[in-house]
């Protein structure tokens, strides 16, 4: 029962940052109907950065900061430079676009950085509590996503921007009829996508540890949760990065053989299982259009 | 009387497909302009023009000031608010969300919140659904919503492709009843879009029948009424 337990909660501490990316994924999708394959990436640089301005001496929320505000930002300038003028090319096109961000700062960070790995603190200490089935990161992992997950909630119910942002990506063209800037609202979807991406990369690196190519499996954890959720809602998102991290966790504990080798063809199986049969995802929408 | 809005030598786009083929009006200030024709004539597209949500050239003046190159946004911010064609709804909004994106661009809380209840007592089934889903309500509901969202904006102009579809005759008459106390009270020039020509010749001032993308008669909504020829040849009644 105590090993099950803990897996559990390990798995909704994982499942918190595959929540968040998967998130990040459907705030960009929704606007631009393109999964970013490189959110991933950014995050892992986002990440570098707060491990770099550690190094310079910024204490621990000093660089989560810096590093959370400086990716905001490059989000917006990401949107403005590369993804804006491909707002009218084609599929394949804006899919080369993602790629080339991708390897683009994949070996940026590896030139800058180099490709060895590096251990990342943690605020939060590695003390075990509730008698060992959760350790303090954990925890503050958990606590960490809850807290921006509420200001997201609040964020986009309760603000005008947010409101705005959300008839940007849903409905362009009757956005821009009430006088929404429609091309501002989607950058800065990308400045909270990256901003969020940065919070998650940075509570995960203690477990897995930084390096350039840390985030793709937990990206792919992020799609298997958007696709599982639905990847037209991103509270089924959220919840379906949560089932992923606790699935995932019990799947390689229980299932005899699986180990920690064959988690990710399990989270791959779930992708096609769900895609088959029920393409919206969990929760996502059915058209609820009248025509 | 001054034109609020001139248009002149108005051509639009769609690709190398021309849909509009040099139109010339003008909507007086304070004044109700109505825009009738067949199926496919360029009616919506003329909307369209106006808010710069087409290829166009020609030029468009809002208060004597050239506004044709000017972004949706920025003409919407201007005061000049428009019930597209398909209403434009915001599907996975409730209500009241639709009627605060209509005034997304107004800073004045208190104001905005008093023409919500404005809006509910002009049109009291969306007081009934204001937390329901804008997608699920009803074709007619949806349309009274997108009057309201419209004039949530405060509008000095209010473009309205046909504001009567998919409504029942009672409820056509409320909505044309509300834009004429809007004209009214509030001068809102109404430049209005319609199948029902016979309905919007009773609102309106003025009259422009437009086909094939060119205005092919003009002048008072009364002459246009009465005239009888061109009831039969272009209005079908
Ligand atoms: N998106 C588009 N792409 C290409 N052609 C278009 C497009 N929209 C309209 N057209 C063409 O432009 C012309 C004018 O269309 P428009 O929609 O303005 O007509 P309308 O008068 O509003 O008709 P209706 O009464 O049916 O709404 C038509 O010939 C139509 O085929
Ligand atoms: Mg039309």
């Amino acid at each position: 029962m105590e090993l099950f337990t803990n897996q559990v909660l390990s798995g909704i501490a994982t499942g918190a940052i595959y929540a968040c990316m998967a998130l990040a994924v459907v705030m960009i999708y929704e606007a631009i109907d393109h999964l970013n394959f490189a959110q991933g990436e950014m995050a892992m640089f986002s990440t570098f950065a707060a491990w770099q301005f550690m190094q310079w001496g910024i204490p621990y929320w000093g660089a989560f900061v810096l590093s959370v505000v400086l990716s905001f930002a490059a989000g917006i300038a990401i949107e403005r430079a590369l993804f804006r003028p491909l707002g009218h090319a084609s599929v394949l096109v804006q899919i080369a676009g993602f790629i080339a961000l991708f390897a683009i700062i994949n070996s940026v960070a590896g030139l800058i950085w180099d490709f060895t790995i590096k251990p990342f603190p943690t605020p939060f200490g590695s003390t075990p509590l509730l008698g060992g089935v959760i350790s303090s990161h954990q925890a503050g992992m958990i606590a960490v996503t809850i807290l921006l997950l509420g200001f997201l909630y609040v964020f986009f119910s309760f603000t005008r921007v947010g409101l705005a942002m959300r008839a940007a990506a849903t409905m362009p063209e009757s956005a821009k009829l009430v006088g929404v800037n429609v091309g501002w609202m989607i950058a800065l979807g990308w400045g909270l996508a990256a901003a969020i991406g940065a919070i998650a990369g940075i509570m995960i690196a203690p477990v897995i540890f930084l390096e350039p190519n840390m985030m793709g499996g937990v990206l792919l954890y992020g799609f298997v949760g958007a696709v599982l959720g639905g990847l037209s809602s991103p509270a089924g998102a959220v919840a379906g990065g949560f089932i992923v991290g606790v699935l995932e966790n019990l799947a390689g504990t229980y299932i005899p053989g699986v180990g920690n080798e064959l988690k990710l063809p399990i989270a791959l199986a779930m992708i096609i299982a769900v895609l088959v049969f029920k393409p919206n995802g969990l929760f996502g929408r059915v058209q609820v259009q009248r025509v | 009387m001054t034109a609020s809005l001139n248009v002149r030598d108005l051509r639009a786009y769609y690709g190398q497909v021309q849909a509009l083929h040099g139109l010339n009006f003008s909507l007086e200030e304070g004044s109700v302009t109505t825009l009738l024709g067949a199926n496919g004539a360029g009616k919506t597209t003329t909307l369209r023009a106006i808010c710069n949500m087409v290829r166009t050239t020609g030029t468009i003046e809002f208060d004597g000031k050239p506004i044709t190159h000017m972004s949706t946004e920025h003409i919407v911010k201007l005061g000049i608010a428009q019930v597209p064609q398909g209403r434009g709804t915001f599907t996975r909004m409730n209500v009241e969300e639709n009627l605060q994106l209509g005034a997304i661009t107004r800073g004045d809380k208190a104001g905005i919140a008093s023409d919500i209840e404005r809006m509910y007592a002009l049109f009291p089934v969306l007081k009934q659904r204001r937390t329901q889903q804008a997608g699920l309500l009803s074709g007619g509901e949806q349309q009274m919503l997108a009057v309201a969202r419209a004039l949530m904006l405060r509008p000095r102009v209010l473009l309205l492709d046909e504001p009567s579809f998919g409504l029942a005759p009672l409820v056509v008459r409320d909505v044309f009843k509300v834009l004429e106390q809007i004209n009214r009270d509030d001068k809102v020039t109404i430049l209005v879009v319609e199948q029902n020509a016979q309905l919007a010749l009773e609102l309106a001032d003025q009259a422009y029948v437009i086909e094939t993308g060119e205005i092919v008669q003009s002048g008072p909504a009364a002459e246009i009424a009465s005239n009888e020829d061109i009831r039969k040849s272009y209005l079908g009644y």
